[in-house]
């Protein structure tokens, strides 16, 4: 049984006209220890799909059909309180800016303490030390004199850091972590990276990671899914859908990445750009900007099939 | 023939507490050195590329290579003249224009696209009559991939890739010859930035147009640059052509950012990343600015700063490479 289950979730937003739908049934599963990487432009629906994971999805959104399972257990139309307890202890969250997660006034020593009782008992002076291991843990030099310091005292990696510290002092089987290394410099982010993948290794933990870095993905996860206007378009095993792309919009996102190795003339690009939740195209909803569109790609929407190691949206795939 | 020349440049910014405050605690003065001892030359028609990480003063030396800010000491010169004369005239003023990171805020929400890109020909006088500026501005538009009708629309009615289409549409207009632009594509999704990439080049080659180029994306810089500057805190520590720094970087911060960049071709790289962040610029570290995180560090690098040696094309300021021993 997967630690995590998706099936068909669909996510809507009722506005005055019309109900926008920015999900449309999303289906994938992490297992335990597993690094799946979530990538797509913005607005292709990354992050909502995290964020309904967790029950935070804003209102008026809400999830319109399809189910979500933690352990076998559906979680997805459960009340506030027991969704609550499940957040954070089971299910941590990681979001891309640091300082708007911790709490500027709360010493992080405070902010680890709170969190780690909130979902267990654990006497004072136990949690304190257990905060700081998990501060030496992720790497913050000197935990135990920095334990007392407020968020402003630390450097932005260093903020990061406490934030994955917070995400997994509870110890949660799964942690969804929302561009962890976005608004952090490169030498700082290969240090990030290094610590998600020593936590799967060490822990057992399964990493739902959102990004819209493919190098990110290339070097960390196990297994990629490729959004494209709410949609997963492709998903499959990390070497073969960065190496040799299924789907046409993989491979233009591939071939749209400036590469170090070779310098080329000239990028390739995919022109025009992602239709709005309100006008998503009849068929295949990459069609309009598609180099190998065909006429059943103009009035049938593709599922998920088997292409090759990877499974694609795409009807270059179909076998009828 | 140089478009742009710096020598020396220093810039430092006072960060001392409020003068009243500072002299009733006995403080001295606190100044923070954003560049330091900084020099370079771009070519006319090429790009010189500056990477580094934040705050080791890339933006910084953007603001100074237009004149927005006024070098501490040092001179920059634009097509042979200094910069303080060339502000003074409009006509060598309009010369050079600058491309923004973030196209949401660098756009003012309440104008039309039409009245944005039009600004600087007004500004500098550059049409003689209404009729001439709009048909300017037409064309502009067209120019960067944009329709005459979009002329008529908000901002707000554009991604971001079309907004950044706008800012170059509004930087071409004073008909420069040099573009500074600072993070153009950072804020943008990687298959809108391939779209803007090569849309600077194609502008590039038909305009014959120099650019500072500022990014800390070094894939990016290596698809634009001809020339390359390393920046940390505050200074340049290797420099030359792009080409030959790619491909044999000296500089162990050079090596240490080549390295950091996670790599499509490199799946499941186990790395093994140096520790430490950048220090702050207020207290730099004594000697070489990079010791405390540098691997190949001697007892020279912790007291004496190094100075730029020339190794073939390309200047380092590392002991290390001076002495032979970066292996």
């Amino acid at each position: 049984m997967p630690l995590l289950d998706l099936r068909d979730l669909t996510v809507e937003f009722p506005t005055r006209h019309s109900t926008l739908r920015a999900l449309d049934r999303v289906s994938f599963s992490i297992e335990s220890g597993e690094i799946l990487g979530v990538v797509g432009e913005s607005g292709a629906g990354k992050s909502l799909t995290g964020a309904a994971i967790v029950g935070l999805l804003e209102p008026p959104g809400r999830i319109a059909s399809g189910e979500i399972r933690l352990n076998g257990q559906r979680i997805d139309n459960l009340p506030a309180e027991p969704m609550r307890r499940i957040r954070g202890r089971r299910i941590g969250t990681v979001f891309q800016d640091p300082l708007t997660t911790l709490n500027p006034l709360y010493s992080v020593g405070r902010q680890l303490v709170e969190t780690m009782q909130t979902h267990a008992r654990i006497p004072n002076g136990e949690a304190r030390r257990k905060a700081v291991g998990w501060l030496d843990r992720v790497g913050i030099p000197a935990a135990a004199q920095r334990i007392d310091a407020y968020p402003h005292e630390f450097s932005g990696g260093q903020r990061q850091r406490v934030v994955i510290a917070l995400a997994l002092c509870a110890e949660p089987a799964l942690v969804i972590a929302d561009e962890p290394t976005t608004a952090l410099d490169v030498s700082i982010q290969a240090q990030i990276i290094t610590l998600l993948k020593d936590l799967t290794r060490d822990h057992g933990t399964a990493i739902m990671l959102v990004t819209h870095d493919m190098g990110v993905i290339a070097e960390t996860a196990d297994r990629v899914a490729v959004m494209y206007a709410g949609r997963i378009v492709e998903i499959g095993p990390v070497a073969a859908v960065v190496g040799c792309p299924a789907h046409p919009y993989t491979d233009g996102l591939m071939a749209s990445i400036p590469s170090l190795q070779q310098p080329i003339d000239r990028l390739r690009q995919i022109d025009g750009t992602m239709p709005r939740p309100d006008a998503i195209p009849c068929g295949c909803r990459f069609h309009p900007r598609c180099p190998r569109v065909f006429g059943r790609c103009l009035s049938e929407e593709p599922d998920l099939m088997p292409a090759g190691t990877t499974r694609a949206a795409c009807w270059l795939h179909a076998s009828d | 023939m140089n478009t742009l020349q710096a020598v020396t440049v220093s810039h430092l910014f006072d960060v001392s507490r409020p003068f009243v405050q500072r002299v009733l605690s006995g403080e001295p003065r606190r100044l923070l050195r954003a560049v330091d001892h900084v020099s370079f030359e771009i070519p006319a028609g090429t790009t010189f590329a500056l990477v580094g990480e934040s705050g080791c003063g890339k933006s910084t030396l953007a603001r100074l290579a237009v004149g927005l800010y006024a070098p501490t000491d040092g001179d920059i010169l634009f097509e042979n003249q200094p910069m303080a004369s060339v502000r003074a005239r409009p006509a060598l003023r309009r010369r050079m224009n600058m491309i923004f990171q973030d196209p949401y805020s660098s756009l003012n929400p309440r104008w039309k696209v039409r009245d944005i890109v039009a600004e600087p020909i007004k500004a500098f006088r550059l049409a003689t009559r209404p009729t001439e500026a709009q048909g300017r501005v037409g064309s502009l538009l067209t120019q960067v991939g944009l329709t005459v009708r979009d002329g008529e629309k908000y901002p707000h009615e554009f991604s971001g890739g079309q907004r950044q289409r706008i800012s170059i549409a509004r930087a071409l207009a004073s008909e420069p010859h040099f573009l500074v632009c600072d993070e153009p594509t950072s804020a943008l999704d990687v298959s809108v930035q391939a779209q803007i990439l090569n849309l600077m080049r194609d502008l590039q080659r038909r305009l014959g147009l120099t650019y500072l180029f500022i990014s800390h994306n070094l894939a990016v810089v290596r698809h634009m640059a001809d020339w390359l500057g390393v920046m940390y805190l505050g200074r340049i520590v290797e420099r030359g052509p792009a080409e030959a720094i790619f491909r044999t970087p000296r500089h162990p911060y050079t090596r240490l950012l080549l390295d950091a960049i996670p790599n499509l071709s490199q799946i499941g790289r186990a790395r093994t990343p140096v520790g430490g962040e950048p220090p702050s610029p207020i207290s730099p570290p004594s000697g070489c600015p990079f010791h405390p995180r540098c691997p190949l560090a001697r007892e020279r690098c912790r007291v004496e700063k190094p100075i730029h040696i020339v190794a073939g094309d390309v200047r380092v300021a590392c002991h290390a490479v001076e002495e032979g021993r970066d292996g």
